[in-house]
């Protein structure tokens, strides 16, 4: 029974992903990799990743989206385009990536057997963490570093996407809404961003012990957050505002003094002493998910596009 | 008084599943935006509303039923407003010619 | 044939389909927004390909390894950042130039 489900989806999923390629209108492509991206989150709870299923659904579907669908809507009949692929090369490209799928497809089904795994490890460090969720712990301890460096792409990316503004715009608001504003979306952003933050700080409460975590709560409030403004019942920051760099770069500084502190307390870079692993942990998740949500809510917000005030 | 739990299970959820089906139908299948809208937001309210019902039996503990209301309530609330915003889309669109 | 078809190897044949249709339309694409959709996918493929490697490291009592598990969330917060960076790029390139 569930196998027959598990082959409808990777059958939704194939089928989806050609059709996102092959569609000649742009928005119904991007509308077509939203579904995709909804079917994905499935695959992962097939796959026994229910938190993986939660942040590819949050930011790989949803966050992704915003961003498409804004960006159709931006440069839309003014899009830059490439010269077209001629027949036999086209031809030639799609048996070129035929082999690399071959590849691939030869690789998953020859996996070593028995399968290596790290589960154990993970399992016998969970106790002194006092972390229940194992993704979790993994995240913000095991490979915390990882994670720390994440954080500081995701700065990178921003300081990129700012760095396009027009030098007039420097340091001022972006542009997230064009336009009349629809009487429904105004509604909504009134009475969902309550229960959106409601929602996004349980997931990041729950995630220290069930399916959860930072990303997945911080996506949730940048999308409240993108609500109101999407909405123009609060105007975006400026870019060069302090609070909003302060909320930006006070994970990642959080993160890094705790990380130092290890040499001092425990046993070097990134080590929590024992007693106190849980509550750094939840502080450090706490003002990452802060991070987090300002940093992707102004990704999807752009450059600067109107000059500071003062 | 498990076994009526499961009926009543099995039957909301088809009847549920059922519904989305025909929304599903309805949005190949219509002429016009309009019609397609009316048809998978009738299937949105409905099937969802009737799956998640015949889901509260299942559930184990009374917080685990409330976040299955939640879920509800929050779907109808987004579908809600993307149809009234897709109709204005259309309306739009239609004024213009 | 069931061993063959569990949802690990599955999806992970899905996920090695996938990157090819992605790696398709990135190259061939002749929309530049388009090829960011595909690298999306492309992504998104790989991502499965670990997801069935967690799968069969399941053990210690979870149903998946969580190591693979975590890098996948990782890399989904990357692929965003790059995209809404690739993103801003194409805005950028699709405006009148103001200095020409």
């Amino acid at each position: 029974m569930m196998l027959l489900f598990d082959i409808a989806l990777v059958a939704g999923l194939l089928t989806l992903a050609v059709h996102v390629v092959r569609e000649p209108d742009e928005r119904s492509a991007i509308i077509a990799f939203l579904a995709f991206g909804l079917l994905l989150g499935l695959a992962w709870i097939r796959l026994a990743a229910p938190d993986v299923a939660l942040t590819e659904i949050a930011i790989g579907g949803g966050g992704t989206g915003i961003l498409l669908l804004r960006a159709e809507a931006a440069v839309r009949g003014r899009g830059k385009h490439e010269e077209s692929v001629t027949r036999p090369g086209k031809l030639a490209i799609a048996v070129g990536c035929a082999a690399i799928s071959a590849g691939l497809g030869l690789a998953v089904l020859s996996f070593a057997s028995p399968a290596p795994t790290l589960a154990p490890a993970a399992a016998e460090g969970l106790s002194a963490t006092g972390l229940g969720n194992p993704v979790t712990a993994v995240l913000l301890a095991y490979r915390a570093l990882d994670t720390l460096l994440e954080k500081v792409v995701v700065l990178l990316a921003l300081i990129g996407v700012w760095s396009l503004a027009p030098d007039a715009a420097w340091g001022g608001v972006p542009a997230v809404r064009s336009g009349e504003i629809p009487q429904p979306l105004a509604y909504l952003a009134r009475i969902l961003p309550p229960f959106g933050v409601v929602i996004g700080v349980y997931m990041f409460w729950v995630g220290a012990d069930a399916p959860g975590g930072t990303f997945q709560a911080g996506t949730v409030l940048a999308a409240m957050w993108l609500l109101v403004m999407l909405a123009g019942l609060r105007s975006p920051p400026e870019t060069a505002g302090l609070p909003l760099r302060l909320a930006l770069a006070g994970g990642p500084i959080l993160f890094l003094a705790i990380a130092f502190l290890g040499f001092a307390f425990a046993d070097g870079f990134l080590a929590y002493p024992k007693a106190l692993a849980k509550p750094l942990i939840l502080a450090i998740e706490a003002a990452l998910t802060l991070s987090v949500a300002a940093a992707l809510a102004m990704l999807v917000a752009g450059p600067a596009r109107r000059a500071p005030t003062r | 008084m498990s076994g009526l739990a499961d009926i009543a299970t099995i039957v909301l959820v088809s009847a549920g599943a059922l519904l989305f089906l025909a929304g599903a139908l309805g949005l190949l299948r219509f002429p016009d935006t309009l019609s397609r809208l009316h048809a998978i937001s009738k299937a949105d309210n409905l099937g969802l509303g009737l799956i998640v019902l015949g889901l509260l039996p299942q559930m184990a503990s009374l917080a685990g039923g409330l976040k299955l209301l939640c879920i509800w309530l929050l779907a109808q609330l987004s579908a809600a407003t993307a149809s009234q915003l897709l109709a204005r889309a259309v309306h739009r669109d239609r004024a213009d010619r | 044939m069931t061993v063959a078809l569990q949802p690990s190897v599955l999806f992970g044949l899905c996920g090695a389909a996938l990157v090819g249709i992605g790696l398709f339309a990135v190259v061939s694409s002749p929309g530049l927004l388009r090829r960011i959709v595909g690298c999306n996918i492309l992504g998104a493929g790989i991502f499965l390909v670990f997801g069935a490697v967690a799968r069969r490291g399941a053990g210690a009592g979870f149903e998946a390894d969580p190591v693979p598990q975590a890098l996948v969330i990782t890399g989904i917060v990357v692929a965003f950042s790059a995209s809404a960076l690739a993103v801003a790029l194409l805005k950028r390139l699709a405006e009148p130039r103001s200095d020409a």
